[in-house]
């Protein structure tokens, strides 16, 4: 039994959004105080709705294809959509993570909570 | 249904290269053929008096002078185990509590095997004391360490020949000098040296020496405890009169001839072998850290074992290599956090103050005798562009490359971390 599931290893192996947005609407960091991992994750949003997402991430192979399947589901969704996305919905969709790498899962949905929460204080302080 | 390695190879890669040799090492074919009748017609249990018993007994005996042979020991003194662990949990716990009146300290190093240091911490919850002698940047045991640590109740002092992780080699004839003058029982687990570099329990001055032959082209199954004459243990598994009692338990037999074998064999062969290694180590030493920049070696310059390297890789973390290695047939330890269940930078690194940031981006490669020049171009070429990918997706990378200056990971991420100017030359 290998020790990632096929879905982790393409996320892993292929991982979509890589990369960062040129003066992003919204940007999100988060770092793992167990493992060093780092997370940040830049959204660009159009009516309230994410037109792109895109990450960069320092981890493990779990950490890197959390952050690409954050990624994915977050992409077309309204800004209180992707605040539902969950560390655990992230896992279910990459059918599973191996127990002690649970806690990838987290930073990769913060990161991205992190990332709307800039957008909406910058909204706030432009408003 | 069996898979094959062909299968596995045919389904997944092009070429496997096997850099993992502390794990394990492939087996020379000279060795299973002798070890085949064992299995299949002279399957005797040892402690038989009919004469089928008696080839088994015959057989251990002989790679019991094999063994002996080849680190300067007396067959006497040489005790079969099932593997290093074992061996060295006898040791450790069969010394001290054998010399549980004359006192209850003992000392071992920092950068020792767990089953060293989870043996010693067994010993701390039933009664001893137990000292961690630290090491220094490079990973040696300093001999005024030892001396400052050693007390009236002392009775066992382990520091491993070679660390598996890093590779450095100790000085460990004048530790053991210091324990040879105090009376004290000295243990080295001498499993990554033994096969590899000569090793001699005499100019070691070693009282105990544990040793694999898996480490060098035997089998698993088979490893042994040198105990000098003279040195008292208690045995840890209780039972029948095999190995004279301190070590119950049927013989495998087809693993110890195999082990037997593995070291006459390498008697002959270490030399050139060694030489092998050596050249291949260099072409991966030179052009490493040509091909990837801010890559740091770790170790010793000189003390370093022939078949050993340990790379930081700064700005990516260890798995992900790891991983992308595997799927190009390349097999090698993950030194990494985060391959570990413990999710930290191994006690290794940890004890020779490896920065945690650079750490994290942390692998092992160890080599063996089967390893090909096309093995490290194969290596060198595949290496860097997985290494380019995985700072491609840093986020430390980038603000590496925006600003000049580095940041950890992790906890640190709201502060600068200083960087270390002289940790190259590390």
């Amino acid at each position: 039994m290998p020790f990632y599931s096929e879905k982790v290893m393409d996320h892993f192996q292929n991982p979509r959004n890589v990369g960062e947005i040129n003066a992003a609407d919204g940007v999100g960091e988060i770092g793992n105080p167990v493992c060093g991992d780092m997370m940040t994750f830049y959204i660009s949003v159009k009516d309230g709705v994410i037109d792109d997402v895109k990450f960069k991430t320092f981890g493990c192979g779990a950490a890197i294809a959390v952050s690409s399947m954050v990624s994915e589901m977050a992409k077309g969704k309204t800004l209180d959509e992707a605040m539902t996305i969950t560390n655990a919905s992230v896992a279910q969709e990459l059918g599973g993570l191996p127990a002690n790498k649970m806690h990838c899962s987290n930073l990769g949905a913060d990161a991205l909570h992190r990332a709307i929460e800039d957008y909406r204080k910058k909204q706030g302080e432009e408003a | 249904m069996f898979v094959t390695r062909q299968k596995i190879r045919e389904e997944r890669f092009m070429r496997e290269v096997y850099l993992e040799n502390h794990a394990n090492t492939r087996i020379d074919e000279r060795v299973l053929a002798v070890m085949l009748p064992y299995f299949r017609e002279l399957y005797g249990n040892a402690q038989s008096i009919h004469s089928l018993g008696a080839k088994s007994k015959e057989a251990i005996e002989r790679a019991r002078g094999q063994v002996a042979g080849l680190i300067g020991g007396r067959e006497s003194e040489i005790y079969f185990t099932s593997c290093a662990s074992e061996a060295n949990n006898l040791a450790i716990k069969g010394v001290a509590e054998a010399n549980r009146q004359k006192g209850r300290h003992v000392i071992v190093s920092e950068i020792e095997h767990f089953s060293v240091l989870n043996a010693a911490r067994r010993l701390s919850q039933q009664g001893f004391e137990v000292t961690l002698l630290p090491v220094d940047r490079y990973g040696l045991v300093s001999p005024a360490d030892l001396r400052k640590a050693i007390r009236e109740d002392t009775t066992l002092v382990s520091v491993q020949h070679a660390n598996p992780e890093i590779g450095t080699v100790q000085s460990l004839a004048e530790l053991g000098r210091i324990c040879r003058e105090k009376g004290i029982a000295f243990h080295t687990d001498a499993v990554c040296t033994v096969g590899i570099v000569p090793v001699d329990v005499n100019s070691l001055e070693a009282d105990l020496l544990t040793l694999a032959g898996a480490q060098f082209y035997g089998p698993k199954g088979a490893a042994a405890l040198y105990v000098r004459k003279g040195v008292r243990i208690l045995p840890q598994i209780d039972g029948g009169i095999q190995e004279n009692g301190r070590r119950a338990g049927t013989e495998n037999v087809p693993a110890i001839v195999g082990f037997g074998v593995a070291c006459e064999l390498i008697q002959h062969e270490m030399e050139a072998n060694a030489r092998h290694l050596l050249h291949l180590r260099d072409r991966l030493v030179e052009a490493l850290p040509e091909k990837i920049p801010h890559l740091y070696i770790n170790g010793h310059p000189e003390r370093h074992l022939p078949n050993n390297i340990n790379l930081s890789v700064e700005f990516v973390e260890g798995e992900g290599m790891f991983l992308f290695l595997d799927q190009k047939g390349i097999y090698v330890s993950s030194g990494s956090a985060c391959a570990s269940k413990a999710l930290k930078m191994s006690h290794v690194l940890t004890a020779i103050k490896v920065d945690t940031a650079v750490g994290q981006g942390s692998i092992l490669l160890t080599l063996s005798k089967y390893n090909t020049e096309e093995d490290i171009d194969y290596l060198l070429a595949e290496f860097p562009p997985i290494v380019a990918k995985l700072r491609d997706m840093s986020p430390l990378y980038s603000y590496f490359q925006k600003t000049g200056q580095r940041r950890v990971a992790g906890p640190g991420t709201d502060y600068e971390h200083e960087h270390e100017e002289n940790r190259e030359d590390g």
